[in-house]
């Protein structure tokens, strides 16, 4: 599985032990309840779903494919609903970092290979970015931080410490200074050091902020004047504990800025983070990475197939 | 605010308001749509399902049936259940008969623990309290360096020590108070998972350790089902005494506000609604509930522009209002006072009917800004005699404030408008074209 080796992925599975846990043992409490697939089954489905932030429609729209399939392929019994379930919902997830593909290795050759961090406040953009550097450090690349969050007070002095744990260079200006200057003087400076990834941290804003939205094209358009590929990757980071509106956040910061790929925070926790298929199938973006710990190590690279599995993978298997 | 859950409920009470009598199905048809609109907006399944139940129960009765307007009454009987969740009164913070008062804020991570300590020091400080912040934030880098430069910016003394466990810190802080004649102190504490025991236990100890008057528990309003077992394990564990929503300034329906209050049967106390360090306010049920209803929120609104207001410089106005000579000063300082009381658009939402403006109108304060300038490029007999102002001072103002011919013109003719209006107003008139009444953009 290349990158994502053992080790990887019981952590990954570690992280996602409490969603699974929820979705899991209760889906199989149903089945073993119940040994037809039938309407009230599907009923209670519908509602671990969207205790699960699935969302409504989503959830709607998974029943309704499980409904059709139960009819036309004659699955009546209540133990491959969980099967079924599986498969609907890994439909609708987009490839991100499929298993053949190795995430942190950077498939042009242009310097640097540009990343943007987007999204709203409190999601981990600033964690997120430590962990991405830190990574892409281990993979052999020479890294470069640009600290554009020149709006939250001690934002510098966070990012500072996270480039120190994962040893690699900052370029940061005063408090209140210009974003888009810091990002550009940074991109000159990657250019000239022959920098191998340059990863741009912005300030959390909530998407409905206009001149936020604005500040944050105008970062992508200076990028731009030095380098018309740049930026490469927009990330834009969702906590997992988001409900629905992290659909709006999609909305908002893919028609300002174009999102290139999610990051889905906070999974250790008891959030399911159900929204991101809706997100993922809704505006065709795909998850790349998962955040499910503190430490510099806990970010994962997406991979649909894993993701799915883990999640309902049984339980003895952990 | 909620702007999204609004909308929707809208939609579903112009039918009812529609039906003369109302049948059964009626009724289930729209709590069906109501309980959609519920569940999108990150109500909690299980709290959605009490909800529709209790309303259907309630609309069923004879009293419904039999009432001229069905439709209003149904519409009523929702509000007062909202009202209901969101718990019927106004709450408080506990303080201390003997200060200092103690308030411990806890937390998820990026739930906003930190700003919220920042705006409650600067909201207690504004009331003529003395607060102190401390700083027991110990694992996050540069937690404590973020709440140093936010209490530099409201000029509201930090205590913090970098060698030193959360648990010492907390308990020095309250000496520190005492010492330095503080009167409330608000404790910073770290982000931390409900399901962490090691860190549940740490925030157990501090709790026991200093013993507060008053424990926040600090929720982002944006958060989904989840909400409800994030605050019912802090619940389990500290037993907090309020509830704060941050970031209801975005578009979330903030659904999670209704299920943490029905979960754990704690009052929300506060709202953020902005990234300034003033963007905080009191959490009222019965608002919040006729905000969500599409009602409007007049009550915040008077009582915001009450607080910003210059009561010298209103009553100044009065005067000239009287005598009729209303200027572009006079236009100028409305402006600015306005500005004062926040972004135009959130100003905006807060008066009844305002709130179905499009959702894409944009009115922002930069608008404002354009106007100002455009005044500020007048000269001193221009602004107190505005009838001077021919086509070649035009010109000269357009450059002077960087605009355009175009714009200047724009704002004489509202200035002329609001002017006329001023007049009518102060002759005890009520204009007839209130409704044409625009606010200046530029």
């Amino acid at each position: 599985m290349g990158f994502f080796d053992k080790f990887k992925f019981s952590r990954l599975k570690e992280g996602l032990t409490k969603t699974r846990e929820n979705i899991i043992a209760k889906v199989q409490k149903l089945i073993t309840s119940k040994s037809k697939i039938d309407d009230e089954l599907l009923n209670n489905l519908e509602e671990i779903l969207i205790l699960g932030d699935v969302g409504v429609s989503t959830t709607h729209q998974i029943i309704e494919n499980i409904k059709v399939r139960v009819k036309q392929e004659r699955y009546e019994n209540s133990t491959e609903l969980d099967r079924l379930l599986r498969e609907e919902i890994q439909k609708m997830l987009l490839n991100g970092n499929g298993s053949d593909e190795a995430p942190f290795v950077i498939s042009h050759t242009q310097k640097p290979h540009v990343i943007m961090i987007v999204g709203v406040n409190g999601v981990g953009k600033t964690t997120t970015i430590g962990k991405l550097a830190y990574n892409y450090k281990t993979a052999g690349k020479k890294v470069l931080i640009a600290a554009a969050d020149t709006f939250r007070a001690a934002a510098n002095e966070q990012l500072e410490i996270w480039a120190k744990r994962a040893g690699v260079d900052i370029i940061q200006q005063a408090h209140g200074a210009d974003p888009a200057a810091v990002a550009y003087d940074s991109l000159k400076s990657g250019i000239a050091n022959n920098v191998d990834v340059m990863i741009i941290d912005t300030a959390g804003r909530l998407h409905t902020k206009i001149n936020l939205m604005e500040e944050l094209k105008k970062i992508k358009r200076v990028l731009q004047k030095l380098m018309p590929e740049a930026p490469h990757e927009i990330y834009l980071v969702l906590d997992a504990t988001t409900g629905q509106n992290a659909i709006q956040q999609a909305k908002q910061f893919t028609s300002a800025v174009g999102i290139t790929g999610l990051v889905l925070t906070k999974l250790d926790g008891t959030a399911k983070g159900g929204v991101v298929i809706a997100v993922s199938q809704e505006l065709n973006i795909p998850v790349k990475f998962i955040g499910v710990g503190e430490t510099i190590e806990d970010l994962q690279p997406f991979d649909k197939n894993a993701f799915v599995n883990a999640l309902f993978e049984k339980n003895e298997d952990i | 605010m909620f702007d999204d859950l609004t909308l929707k409920l809208e939609s579903v009470f112009k039918k009812l308001r529609g039906y003369g009598k109302i049948s059964e199905s009626n009724i289930a048809d729209s709590m069906r749509e109501v309980r959609r609109v519920l569940l999108d907006s990150d109500v909690n399944y299980k709290v959605v399902k009490q909800f529709a139940e209790d309303v259907q129960k309630r609309a069923l009765g004879q009293e419904v049936i039999a009432s001229i307007n069905p439709g209003q009454l149904i519409i009523k009987i929702i509000h007062n259940e909202l009202v209901k969740l969101l718990g019927e009164t106004r709450q408080d913070i506990k303080y201390s008969v003997m200060p200092p008062t103690v308030i411990m804020v806890a937390g998820l991570q990026g739930s906003g623990k930190t700003t919220f300590c920042a705006k409650l020091a600067n909201h207690l400080k504004r009331k003529g309290n003395f607060p102190m912040l401390a700083a027991a934030d110990i694992y996050r880098p540069a937690a404590i360096d973020q709440l140093l430069m936010l209490g530099k910016q409201i000029d509201i003394p930090v205590h913090y020590d970098r060698n030193k466990n959360a648990v010492e810190i907390a308990v020095d802080s309250i000496d520190h108070a005492r010492k330095s004649a503080r009167d409330v102190v608000i404790i910073d504490t770290a982000g931390r998972l409900h399901i962490d025991d090691e860190m549940m236990k740490e925030v157990e100890t501090i709790k026991s350790r200093v013993n507060p008057n008053e424990i926040l528990f600090v929720v982002d309003s944006m958060t989904g089902q989840d909400a409800v077992n994030t605050a019912k394990a802090f619940h389990d564990r500290l037993n907090f005494d309020g509830v704060v929503l941050t970031k209801l300034d975005g578009d979330t329906r903030g659904g999670a506000a209704l299920s943490i209050r029905s979960v754990v049967n704690k009052p929300i106390k506060f709202v953020g609604v902005g990234e300034k360090l003033d963007a905080l306010e009191p959490f009222h049920p019965d608002r919040m509930a006729s905000r969500i209803l599409g009602m409007g929120d007049i009550v915040t609104f008077v009582e915001k522009a009450q607080l910003e207001y210059d009561q010298e410089k209103a009553q100044k106005l009065e005067e000239r209002l009287r005598k009729s000579q209303f200027t572009l000063e006079d236009f100028l300082e409305q402006l600015q006072e306005v500005k004062k009381m926040g972004p135009i658009s959130q100003v905006l939402s807060m008066i009844p009917g305002m709130n179905k403006l499009p959702a894409n109108a944009e009115i922002d304060n930069k608008s404002l800004v354009r106007v100002e300038a455009i005044i500020q490029s007048m000269s001193k007999t221009e602004r107190s005699n505005p009838n001077v102002i021919n086509g070649t001072r035009r010109r000269r103002i357009a450059i002077g404030s960087g605009t355009s011919v175009q714009e200047v013109n724009r704002v004489m003719k509202q200035f002329f408008e609001m002017q006329k209006m001023m007049k009518m107003f102060s002759r005890g008139k009520m204009p007839k074209h209130f409704r044409g009444l625009k606010l200046p953009t530029a």
